[in-house]
């Protein structure tokens, strides 16, 4: 899949089909394209690093990732894992964020990696693309804070 | 010979002891109980229950999470989360416990013949939803299976899990948190429903779970377009007598030990969502 992504051609299809992008009129397709690229990560490779900017987000082809925390004598902690279809990296509709977690490739993994600072300087001088892709990017955010709030509310824990 | 009216009453609200069998250790806090069986429990179709006395402690209702028709004898799968359930949970081999029931509606197995079910089970919800996979894939039926649990050492019936997955039955386990050892999803359980509904129209829902792990799931199904009526889910209520007689169990104008606990979603939806109930 991610080979056939690397022609230009190709990537504009593959964009165009991914499902965040369903229903982006063409014109903004293209000025999204501008901002992608084609990526592939081995297994363990690390898309995102936390602490470090928030200056891609990947649009996942296949494969799966893991997005974990680290904590000081205990092994990586996954709370979330995301595969084909899903985004990893929301932060970069925020300028100046870093991430607040790790990204780690679960087996091999490709993916369309989009260049968050040309995103958001083509957001800003377009801001109807913009909206579009908040209506778009928006959703995943509210379905990971209803998400958290049941991890938070440990659904499975003790009733007590 | 008809048993009359009155006997049945008796029986119905009088435990009758019965011996265990067998117990393991399914998670931390959860064990299962194999008890011997009785004639009544041939009854026990996946998704009713019985009241479990331990002796001098009380009384609870707790799934069948076996297929007594089936195995010969009664399981039962228990987490110690108070006095009777820990009492209970705590039964060695030899170990007598009174049992009543089986009681209320289970799931509708007979209905939904050669449609595509989609079994969604949280945590302990797995218990009651194992017997009716089981007889779903003895009978030569492919449902799917997406269930979530605490973590990975919280998973239960993993030898299930791999056997119904040998069986083409899809399995999708997530759990809230891992490891990195844990090769699964991480996350909860809504969000992989609809990819696996793929003909909402066909589409029967049997969801069991914390009440709220219930109602995203609900909306999830119905988002992906299946309809009220198709999706059942297990609405575990505390019970009393469990008979229909002290009302312990109301929930609105249903009695849930008499007319659940799977009930339509399109009958108790509007229900959910009344904090009083
Ligand atoms: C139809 C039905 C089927 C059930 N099946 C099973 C089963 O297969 N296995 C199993 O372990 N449990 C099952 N339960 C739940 C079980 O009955 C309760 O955990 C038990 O009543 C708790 O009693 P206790 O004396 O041990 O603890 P208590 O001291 O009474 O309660 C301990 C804690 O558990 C909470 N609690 C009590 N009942 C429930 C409940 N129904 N749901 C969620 N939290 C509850 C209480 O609020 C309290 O915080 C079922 C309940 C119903 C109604
Ligand atoms: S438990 Fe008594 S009426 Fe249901």
């Amino acid at each position: 899949m991610s080979s056939d992504a690397t022609t230009g051609a190709a990537l504009a299809r593959t964009l165009a089909a991914h499902p965040l992008m369903a229903g982006l009129p063409p014109a903004f397709l293209l000025e999204v394209e501008a901002c992608a690229a084609p990526a592939e990560f081995p297994e363990g490779a690390r898309l995102l690093r936390e602490g470090a900017p928030a200056a891609v987000a990947h649009l996942l082809l296949s494969g799966r990732v893991a997005l974990s925390v680290d904590a000081p004598g205990r092994a990586p902690l996954t709370f979330q894992t995301v595969g084909p279809g899903e985004v990893v990296g929301v932060s970069w509709l925020v300028p100046e964020a870093c991430w607040a977690w790790d990204a780690t490739a679960l087996g091999p993994v490709a993916s369309i990696a989009l260049d968050a600072v040309r995103l958001r300087d083509a957001c800003e001088a377009d801001p109807a693309l913009g909206y579009a892709l908040m209506k778009r990017f928006v959703p995943v955010l509210l379905q990971r804070l209803h998400a958290t709030r049941m991890q938070v509310l440990d659904v499975y824990g003790d009733p007590g | 010979m008809a048993i009359p009216a009155e006997r049945r009453m008796v029986d119905a609200t009088t435990p009758r002891p019965a011996r265990v069998l067998s117990r393991r250790r399914e998670a931390e806090d959860v064990w299962t109980l194999a008890v011997e069986a009785g004639p009544q429990d041939l009854d026990a179709a996946p998704g009713r229950f019985a009241m479990l006395t331990a002796f001098g402690v009380g009384e609870i209702p707790v799934s069948y999470s076996g297929d007594p028709a089936a195995e010969g004898r009664v399981i039962h799968t228990i987490r110690a989360v108070g006095a009777v359930s820990r009492a209970l949970a705590g039964l060695e081999e030899g170990a007598m416990l009174g049992v009543r029931g089986p009681f209320g509606k289970g799931w509708p197995l007979a209905e939904v013949e050669g449609r595509e079910v989609i079994a969604v089970a949280g945590g302990l919800g797995l218990a009651p939803v194992r017997p009716a996979i089981r007889r779903l894939v003895a009978r030569g039926e492919r449902p799917t299976l997406v269930y979530g649990a605490r973590s990975p050492a919280q998973a239960l019936f993993r030898e299930d899990l791999a056997d119904w997955r040998a069986r083409g039955v899809e399995v999708e386990a997530t759990v809230d948190h891992a490891g990195p050892d844990w090769r699964g999803h991480v996350g909860v359980v809504p969000p992989l429903i609809a990819r696996r509904v793929r003909d909402p129209a066909r589409t029967v829902a049997f969801v069991c779970g914390p009440e709220v792990m219930m109602r995203f799931a609900a909306s999830a199904l119905l988002e992906a377009g299946v309809a009220a009526e198709a999706i059942h889910i297990s609405m575990e209520r505390n019970m009393k007598c469990a008979v229909g007689l002290c009302g312990h169990c109301q929930f609105g104008g249903d009695l849930l030990c008499r007319d659940g606990p799977v009930a339509p979603l399109a009958r108790v939806a509007d229900r959910l969502h009344v904090a009083e109930l």
